[in-house]
């Protein structure tokens, strides 16, 4: 069989298009690479979901946990404490068993019980809590100069937070904001190795990876290539991430440009 | 069913008949059965493994930074390249991989020394065939053997991946060191050796503390892998003991309790978190002492004042 072959019997397999049954015997590189990379799909969708949806909800936790107010500042602490205090993995299986109990009484929300959505929630509300607590970060850290020519050009409110307070934010957060993307993007890979069921088999990258590694007994073929497909993922994100920062970067004169550092910055 | 198997250890006299009792009694009967105190015991081989695997890391991770940190090329390859190899890449990833690897490289080691003679080929197809006496553990070997051996896996596997995470918060410390201070013990003539053990090292703690107290963080939350490696650890036994249980099978029959039992884990890592926070605060404070940071300053101020 060629490798054209093989890849568009299972190129789509993880998301349930092409060959039905997953290859048992002679495994070939070309179907590694091919259904470890149909695996990606997932790990990709999960990803930037969570990446966007949280983009929100974190900013408006950084906003809560920054406030005078304490109805707005306790929820925010207690929320960021709770997701960011517990082990994800943890947060899925109770996530996983708490569906399963809620879609007995309520049918109704039978998709919670399924990957697609389930698990989505949760790393949506897990990114939410890392991005809000460095967004709170970097909004401590607003020069008090800008928030004073603010005030001194009459901007209050909203329009101050819109046009001042919020890209300043945005441009000190991003350096570890990225990281952060990182680091959602490789902990996706946790959500069928939960409880999460990887129904007929259409799982994400690791999934297919350890899969191989089950049926050969040989890691060093399968693990080597989802690693290879997690540093250019890793690549691909640093480089767009570094696209935006540049932007948010612009108006400022080139020695003061906050210079992309991407050390280890572990999250999780 | 491993619960019909287990000796009946009654906690409380009462217990015997369970079906009679009332709620409260119910519980305490219920939380005191065999499995449950495999459970709690389980407990304790997660902190153990928090105890064994974060200095071991730490020491690796020293080593990998001090390799990094090397004037001799090839060495400080070998130190980079341990660094970046955990960047990009799920750490879950390594967890899988060198539990089978590790597992295979030991094998292979014992059947080279211990079955010479021996011709046919490791890998036959899809199978590793070593020979009999080669065999980690030994076929023979009694259950907790093979129990203890998948810990140690796991607890080389953990140090393996955090040594690496450490090696990387290190050599940032290390370089975080005033140039100055490395310039002064030059003047005074000290060697490169004397200025690393004497002027370096006391220094770099204070600056490698921020990421050495995430990396105890995030090595406490990655705990619940060990599941993924085949221990029976915490999240094994909350599985198995929340699941439905049938009085066919048990006195104690109940629905689906995961949900709680997992809710339990949830708290126990929360609790965990919590006091390394304020743990790690009080550390922060007395290395910060006498420092030229902006935290050494706060503390000068305050006694001064």
């Amino acid at each position: 069989m060629s490798c054209l072959q093989t890849i568009q019997d299972y190129g789509l397999r993880s998301i349930g298009i092409g060959e039905r049954l997953l290859p048992k015997t002679d495994f070939t590189l070309c179907e590694h690479f091919t259904l470890i990379g149909s695996g990606m799909i997932w790990n990709i969708y999960f990803g930037i979901m969570a990446m966007i949806t949280g983009f929100f909800l974190a900013t408006a936790l950084a906003v809560g946990k920054a406030s005078p107010n304490k109805w707005l500042r306790k929820p925010s602490q207690w929320f960021i404490f709770l997701f960011r205090g517990s082990p994800l993995f943890i947060q899925f299986f109770f996530a996983y068993f708490f569906f399963l109990s809620l879609k007995k009484t309520y049918p109704m929300f039978d998709a919670l019980t399924s990957a697609w959505l389930g698990a989505l929630i949760v790393l949506f509300l897990n990114t939410s809590a890392y991005s809000g607590e460095i967004f709170y970060g970097a909004l401590r850290s607003i020069p008090k100069g800008d928030i004073e020519a603010a005030d001194a050009y009459g901007m209050t409110g909203w329009a101050r937070f819109r046009r001042i307070t919020w890209p300043t934010m945005l441009r000190l957060a991003w350096p570890a904001y990225t990281n952060e993307a990182i680091f959602v993007f490789q902990s996706t890979t946790l959500v069928f190795f939960s409880a999460f069921p990887a129904w007929q088999q259409r799982g994400d990258a690791l999934y297919y990876a350890s899969y191989f590694a089950d049926k050969t007994f040989n890691p060093f073929v399968p693990y080597p290539i989802l690693a290879f497909y997690f540093i250019l993922l890793t690549l691909v994100i640093v480089w767009s991430f570094g696209m935006v920062n540049k932007r948010l970067n612009r108006h400022l004169p080139a020695e003061r440009k906050a210079k992309m550092r991407f050390r280890l910055n572990l999250a999780r | 069913m491993p619960g019909l198997t287990f000796e009946r250890r009654l906690m409380f006299s009462y217990c015997v008949d369970p079906d009679t009792l009332g709620t409260f009694r119910w519980f305490s009967c219920y939380l005191t059965t065999g499995v449950h105190w495999s459970f709690y015991l389980s407990f304790l081989k997660v902190l153990l493994l928090l105890a064994v695997t974060a200095p071991v890391a730490l020491s690796f991770g020293f080593a990998g930074a001090m390799a990094a940190r090397s004037h001799f090329p090839p060495l400080s390859w070998l130190g980079k390249g341990y660094i970046a190899i955990v960047r990009g890449v799920p750490d879950i990833a390594f967890f899988l991989f060198f539990v089978i690897a590790l597992d295979q490289g030991f094998e292979w080691i014992r059947h080279k020394v211990l079955c010479p003679d021996w011709s046919e080929p490791i890998r036959q197809g899809n199978d590793f065939l070593v020979c009999q006496s080669a065999k980690l553990p030994l076929g023979t070997a009694p259950e907790w053997v093979h129990e203890t051996y998948g810990f140690i896996l796991a607890v080389i596997t953990f140090s393996i991946v955090f040594g690496a995470f450490a090696a990387n918060v290190l050599f940032g410390g290390m370089r975080a060191v005033p140039h100055a201070q490395l310039e002064t013990a030059e003047a005074y003539g000290m060697t490169r050796r004397e200025t690393f053990w004497r002027i370096l090292v006391p220094q770099m703690w204070v600056y490698a503390l921020p990421g050495l107290s995430n990396l105890w963080m995030v090595l406490i939350k990655a705990t619940p892998l060990l599941f993924l490696l085949g221990i029976e650890d915490i999240v094994y036994w909350a599985r198995e003991l929340g699941g439905t249980k049938t009085s066919r099978f048990t006195e104690y029959p109940h629905g689906d309790w995961r949900m709680w039992y997992f809710l339990f884990l949830l708290i126990f890592y929360l609790g965990m978190t919590r006091v390394s926070e304020i743990g790690l605060e009080k550390l922060m404070r007395r290395l910060s002492h006498g420092q030229a940071t902006s935290g050494g300053e706060l503390l000068r101020k305050e006694t001064t004042a």
